[in-house]
C-alpha cells in the first residue's frame, strides 16, 4: 500500500509540470507529516482509536501524533455528531489552527447529521467549517478511514485542499490588485 | 408491597390524592398541586415511607388529547391536562417505589419544586423546564441546562416543529446562510 505518484498519464504529468518545484516539495512534506487533532464527540471515537491503534496504524501514513492542541495540528478530524451548541466551539478550534489546514468529517453524523433530524443536531459539520474529505459509515470501517486519508494526501499533493485553494485565491487577488496599482 | 404505600397515602391525605392507579404494577398517585410539597415531605420523612432515592422527574405532553384545530382551553381540563409532571421515588430501605403525578394545565405551566427536599431533583427539574417549559416554583436556579440561552421554545413539546433548528453559527460562504437570511436565532431554517 502507499500513495501512487503516477506521472505516466498525460494529465498528471501536465499537473505536475504546472506546480513549481518548491510547491511540489512542500506539499510532499505536508502530506506525509499530518498532525491530526481529533475533535471526538461521539461513538465514532472508538473507531478512531481503532484506526490509530497498531492493527490499522494511521502512523504508517505519517499522521503519527494526535495533537490535543489545535495550534499544533494541521488536520482536524471531526469525529462524531456535532450539535448546534457545539458549533461555536468547533469554529473556534478550526480558526485556531495554523494554515494550511485540512478537515476530515469522520462518520455520517459529522458529514450530514446522520439519523438525527431534529432541533439539536447540526446537519453536517460543513455548515460551520469547510470539509475536505467526507467518510460515510456509522461508524466507518478503518479501511474507509485509511482510504480517506490517502485521498486527502493526494489532494494535498495536488494543492487542492480547501485552505490551499483559498491561499492561492487570495494570492491571485493580491497580485491582481498590486498590478492594478 | 407498594400497594401498601398507596393505601397509607390515601389514609393520611384523603383530600390531597386525586386518584390512584396501578398499571402493570407501577403505583401512581395523582396529587393536587397545592398539596404536593406537604405530601412529598411526609413521604420523605415518615419512617414507614422513607423515600430516600429520587429517581427522575419528567413531563408528558398530552397534545394528542386535543383534536387538531380545537382551541386549547376546551379539551384540556383538570382531569385531562396537557402536561403531566411525574416524580418517580424509591425507598432503598423498604424497597418500594411510587410515582407521583401532578396535572399542569397549558395556560398555567407552573408546578411546585421538590428540589428543596431531594437535591437530586435540581438538575432534573431544570431539564424538564428546558424541554417542556414547566416552571417549577421554588426552584433555586431555574435555567436551561442542555440548550443554549438563545434557544426559543421548548423542543420536546409535541407542537415544536420536528426539524426546526436554531443555529448559533454558520459559515459565511454557505449558499443559504440561515442566520443571515433569518436574522433571529428563533427562526426556522
Amino acid at each position: 500500500m502507499g500513495v501512487e505518484l503516477t506521472t505516466t498519464r498525460l494529465e498528471d504529468a501536465a499537473k505536475w509540470a504546472k506546480q513549481s518545484l518548491v510547491e511540489k516539495a512542500s506539499n510532499w512534506g505536508r502530506k506525509f507529516s499530518l498532525f491530526s487533532y481529533p475533535f471526538v464527540t461521539a461513538c465514532c471515537g472508538m473507531e478512531f482509536m481503532s484506526v490509530a491503534g497498531p492493527k490499522y496504524d494511521l502512523a504508517r501514513f505519517g499522521a503519527e501524533f494526535p495533537r490535543f492542541s489545535p495550534r499544533q495540528s494541521d488536520l482536524l478530524m471531526v469525529v462524531g455528531t456535532i450539535t448546534e451548541k457545539q458549533g461555536p466551539a468547533l469554529k473556534r478550534v478550526f480558526d485556531q489552527m495554523a494554515e494550511p489546514k485540512w478537515v476530515i468529517a469522520f462518520g455520517v453524523c459529522a458529514s450530514t447529521g446522520g439519523f438525527y433530524q431534529n432541533y439539536h443536531a447540526m446537519p453536517g459539520c460543513d455548515q460551520v467549517i469547510p470539509v475536505d474529505v467526507y467518510i460515510p459509515g456509522c461508524p466507518p470501517r478503518p479501511e474507509q478511514v485509511l482510504d480517506a486519508l490517502i485521498m486527502l494526501m493526494d489532494r494535498i499533493q495536488d494543492g487542492r485542499g480547501h485552505s490551499q485553494l483559498r491561499t492561492k485565491r487570495e494570492q491571485l487577488i493580491a497580485a491582481a490588485q498590486t498590478s492594478d496599482e | 408491597m407498594a400497594k401498601q404505600v398507596l393505601d397509607a397515602l390515601l389514609a393520611k391525605f384523603p383530600t390531597a390524592v386525586e386518584k390512584t392507579e396501578s398499571p402493570h404494577g407501577d403505583e401512581i398517585a395523582w396529587i393536587k398541586k397545592d398539596q404536593l410539597v406537604t405530601v412529598a415531605t411526609w413521604l420523605k420523612d415518615d419512617p414507614a415511607m422513607s423515600f430516600d432515592a429520587p429517581v427522575f422527574v419528567t413531563a408528558i405532553d398530552r397534545l394528542d388529547w386535543r383534536p387538531i384545530g380545537a382551541p386549547p382551553s376546551t379539551h384540556w381540563t383538570e382531569d385531562k391536562p396537557r402536561f403531566e409532571v411525574c416524580y418517580q421515588l424509591r425507598s432503598s430501605k423498604h424497597r418500594h417505589r411510587l410515582r407521583i403525578k401532578v396535572a399542569v394545565l397549558e395556560q398555567d405551566g407552573h408546578c411546585p419544586s421538590l428540589a428543596g427536599l431531594w437535591p437530586a431533583f435540581d438538575w432534573q427539574e431544570r431539564e424538564t423546564f428546558d424541554m417542556y417549559g414547566i416552571r417549577f416554583d421554588g426552584h433555586p436556579d431555574l435555567r436551561r441546562i442542555y440548550l443554549y440561552e438563545e434557544f426559543v421554545g421548548y423542543p420536546l413539546r409535541k407542537d415544536y416543529p420536528k426539524e426546526k433548528r436554531q443555529p448559533l453559527v454558520r459559515r459565511d460562504d454557505l449558499p443559504i446562510n440561515p442566520i443571515k437570511a433569518g436574522g433571529k436565532p428563533g427562526d426556522a431554517r
